[in-house]
Parts: C-alpha cells; structure tokens; sequence
C-alpha cells in the first residue's frame, strides 16, 4: 500500500473530531472519501499531513511511519496536498507559485501549463486576481510541482462553475491515467465515481463503509451520503 | 545656505537614510515573514560593529573586520533565533517585546563583559579615505558616498533575492501563509532562522559601516532602532520596498530638517531663539511626519500585500 491509514484519532483543542478512520490507497489508485459534512473529511486529510497531528493510530507511507514527523517532511515523502478553500498564495504570481513548491522531478512548469493552458496564460498574473477555478488549476498544479507520489484533494470542485469543474475533472482523469494515486473528497458523486477505484464513507469520525464504486448503490448513498 | 551646503547635507540624509534601510530591511523581514518585533536588531547593530572593530584591531585590516562583522550578527542571529526566537513564534506581541528586550540587556551587558566600558574607534580604510568634489565646491568624505553606494548594494541585491529567486518566493510564500507552505515541503524553521540571520548580517553591516564614522559603544544599537522603527511604519510593515523609501525620506528629512528648520525659524524669532526651537522642532520632525503619513495611509506607504 502506498497509504496505509489505521485507527487514527484526532481532536481539534479539546474536542475529538476522528475516532478510528481507516483507509488505503495503492499505487496507482484513486480513492475517493466520502461523508456528510462534518464528518471529519478534511481532519482525516490533516491528519495524514501532519498539520493537525493525529493522537492515536498510524498513518504510513510507502511504509514510513509518519508519526511525529513535521509537515515538510510528510510533504518530501511524496503528499501533495491540494487544500480545502485552495490557499494559493494570493501575493505571488502564478509563476511564483508553482516555483515556490518545485522539488525534482517529472512535474516542471511546462507540464504543468501543458496540464492547465490557462494557467500558462496567466503566469504573470497575482494568484489574487484569478477566478476560483483558475486557483484551483494552480493549487493542483502547485501540489504536482512537488513531485508527489500521492495527490490529496480536498473539495477538489467545491464552489466552482460547472464548465471549470469538467476542466479540473479532465485533468484528474488524466492524472489519474497517468498512473498517480489520488484520494479526493468532492461532493459530486456523478464525477467522483467514474475516477474512484474505492470509496471510504466517515460518519462522526469514524470510517463505516469501503467498497468499490460499483459497490456504493443507491442504497448506501442513501443511509450515509443523504441530507 | 550655499548650494553646496544643501548638497552635502543631502548627502548626509541619503547616507543615514541607507544606514537606516540596512536596519530595517531586516526588521521589517522579521516582522512581515515571522510576524515578530525584535528589539534586539539593534544589538545585533552593535555586535556587527564590535565584531569589525575587534578584528580590524587585531589584524589591522577594515575588510576583514567588515566580513567578521557580517558573519558574526549573521551567527548572533542564528543563534538566538534557535535558542529564544522561534519560541516566541506563535506567543503575543508583548511577550516578544519581552523577551527581546531582555536580549538587549544580555546582549549590552555580554558586550561590556568583553570589552569593557570604553568605546573602542575603528579607522576609515585608506582606500576610502579622502574627500572628493562636490558641484559647488565642497568637499565630502570618499566613505560616505562609499555607504551610500553599499545600501544601493544591499537594495539591489536584496530585490533579486526576495523577488527573483526560489528562497525569496518561499519567503513570501511563508509571508502569506505559513501552514500551507509547510504542507509543500518546505522546513519553514529553517527558512526562518535563514530569514532572521540574513536580517541580522545587514543589521551587523550598518552598525561595521557606521563603526568608523562614530564610536563603537554598548548601546549604539538603540537610538538607531527607534528610527528603524519610525521607518518600517512608515514604510508600511513588511515591505523591502517601503523600507528603503522610508529609511531614505526619514533620512532626507531628519538631516535637512536639522539645517533648513533654524533657519527658516529666524524668520519669526530672534536668532539665538530661532535656533534652539528649530533644534528641538527638528527633532520632532520625522515623528511629525510619520503621523501624518500613518493619517493619510494607515497601514504606511507600501503595506505588504497580506497584512
């Protein structure tokens, strides 16, 4: 397994927020996670990152223990992280942006462009000034500027004009095609679906169902996915 | 007045004015990037000009006692950035000011200890010695136009670093959001120590650079750091840019205020009063005006994009 979570638990200050998720991803799969909001998506991802620690349980990859490890250092061991809310850095440049989180490796600035046009056209430009779905094209392509071996997005489409999401869509099919494993939360399941190999549901902190995308019925998205 | 009066009292403003930005360049870094004031810069003034003074006296030489100076507020730096500074990271303004006063105290204290209460003198290089021509006839000092071209140096070259260069990004970056460019592998502590030393190195060079115009004493570093102060908020905290425009305009107006104010008074007082106000509305004249620059544009001339 290139990601191997197990019975993390994690507390935001005094309250607990994970109680025992588990979840895998191989190499080259897509894994899309899964829950109402609320459920714990976003400090499951933080949790595997580092920024916020889990307390109990293990995170591995490529069978690296992370625990106690720094954030930079999970980030060199191959997570690229794709943000909730994007997070550019609205200071810099597109250009800056992406170059600020270059490491070696196949992902250089011409791949990236080649990836998102759009971002070649907007190089120049303060990363403040683009559209949603221009920052989301640049937090993708800022996290594959490191080089990762596991590409994290979290609310990959959220907030974005339908015709942006096909573009972002496209390029993690591509990604995905590629040969890159993904874990992705996104609340579009027509989209999500087709990509994921897997899906893990959390519910209150917990993970309560895996299963292939075949395997999600109606069902199942009814009991835990349903508003 | 004469032409060539005002020119080289020019000078001089320009001279303080880039000894200035070389203070607060490194404060202004420090505050933008790690969101933290430091009192102790102007010990770290002080320790560049111990550091050349010290080594220029025992090897006779003013150049290797300006690299001395460089690499020893560089490590002064470090050093208290690993040991005290990077605690102080996430904690209130006031226990940094705190804590960084008390830097000052160890700091002055540390420095007497070694050297003793006496000031010691450095000598201008004999390369830099003389005078030349001024338009007008006056004659000003090879090392102070020689000051004024190192802080044009330092200007440039920290223009390249900051806005050209992968580390100068990452800085920037770390500027706008420090969890999210430690999520891209980034070791933001060490880029801070980096940070804070470099900001200690031009510190070090001014207090080196101003060493052989003044004497070399415990407490140099202070006076200058109130105005290093006055120039970063008028600058607008954060910003090189405006560190370096607000350093030179502070210098501009504190030297020809000093001329130009007792004069201009004589015109309603009698002169022997004429010049005792004017001394005294001079010394006022850059707190004056830091006011109302900060009523024009609160946030200073050039507010860093993020704050």
């Amino acid at each position: 397994m290139l990601l191997d979570v197990s019975k993390i638990e994690a507390s935001y200050g005094a309250s607990q927020a994970l109680f025992g998720v588990d979840l895998a991803v191989a190499e080259g799969e897509a894994v899309a996670l899964m829950g109402r909001n609320g459920m714990g998506k976003t400090t499951t991802i933080r949790a595997i990152c580092n920024l916020n620690p889990p307390r109990a349980g293990s995170v591995r990859l490529a069978g690296t223990d992370l625990k106690g490890k720094p954030s930079h250092r999970v980030a060199k061991l191959g997570i690229g992280l794709v943000p909730e809310g994007r997070r550019c850095f609205p200071n810099l440049t597109v250009h800056e942006n992406l170059e600020a989180a270059a490491r070696p490796g196949s992902w250089t600035l011409e791949r990236v462009n080649a990836l998102f046009p759009r971002l070649a056209e907007r190089h120049a430009q303060m990363a403040r000034s683009l559209s949603g779905g221009e920052q989301q094209m640049l937090a993708i392509g800022r996290a594959l500027m490191t080089n990762p071996r596991l590409l994290i997005l979290d609310e990959a489409t959220e907030g974005l004009a339908p015709v942006i999401r096909q573009d972002i869509w496209a390029a993690i099919r591509k990604l995905k095609a590629e040969g890159l494993s993904i874990l992705v939360v996104d609340k579009t399941l027509s989209e999500l679906l087709p990509v994921a190999d897997r899906c893990v549901i959390l519910e209150n902190g917990k993970s309560v169902w895996q299963g292939t995308s075949a395997e999600l019925t109606a069902d199942v998205q009814d009991r835990y996915l349903g508003v | 007045m004469t032409f060539a009066l005002a020119l080289e009292q020019l000078l001089n403003g320009l001279q303080l004015g880039v000894m200035l930005f070389l203070m607060a360049a490194g404060l202004t870094l420090i505050f933008g990037v790690m969101g933290l004031i430091n009192l102790a810069h102007g010990s770290l003034y002080m320790v560049g000009a111990f550091a050349c003074a010290a080594v220029a006296a025992a090897t006779g030489s003013f150049w290797l006692g300006l690299v001395a100076s460089l690499a020893c507020a560089a490590a002064a730096g470090a050093i208290i950035e690993l040991l005290v500074i990077r605690r102080l990271y996430d904690r209130e303004h006031l226990d940094q000011v705190l804590a960084t006063f008390a830097l000052i105290l160890i700091f002055s204290e540390g420095t007497r200890w070694v050297f003793g209460s006496f000031p010691l003198y450095l000598d201008i290089p004999p390369l830099l010695q003389g005078a030349v021509a001024l338009p007008g006839g006056a004659q000003y000092p090879v090392y102070r136009l020689a000051i004024i071209a190192a802080g044009a140096l330092v200007a440039l070259g920290l223009y390249v670093l900051i806005g050209k260069t992968r580390l100068g990004m990452r800085i920037r970056a770390g500027e706008s959001d420090r969890e999210m460019i430690g999520a891209l592998g980034v070791d933001i502590r060490t880029l801070y120590t980096v940070v804070f030393a470099l900001g200690a190195a031009l510190a070090g060079l001014a207090g080196a650079m101003v060493g052989a115009l003044q004497s070399v004493q415990v407490g140099m570093g202070e006076p200058v750091l109130i105005l290093a102060f006055v120039v970063i908020v008028i600058g607008g905290i954060g910003s090189i840019k405006g560190a370096l425009l607000g350093a030179l305009l502070v210098g501009v107006v504190d030297t020809m205020g000093r001329l130009l104010l007792p004069q201009l008074l004589t015109l309603f007082f009698p002169p022997s009063q004429a010049g005792m106000i004017g001394a005294a509305a001079a010394s006022m004249l850059i707190y004056v005006m830091m006011a109302l620059i900060l009523a024009v544009k609160p946030r200073g001339l050039f507010p860093a994009a993020h704050a």
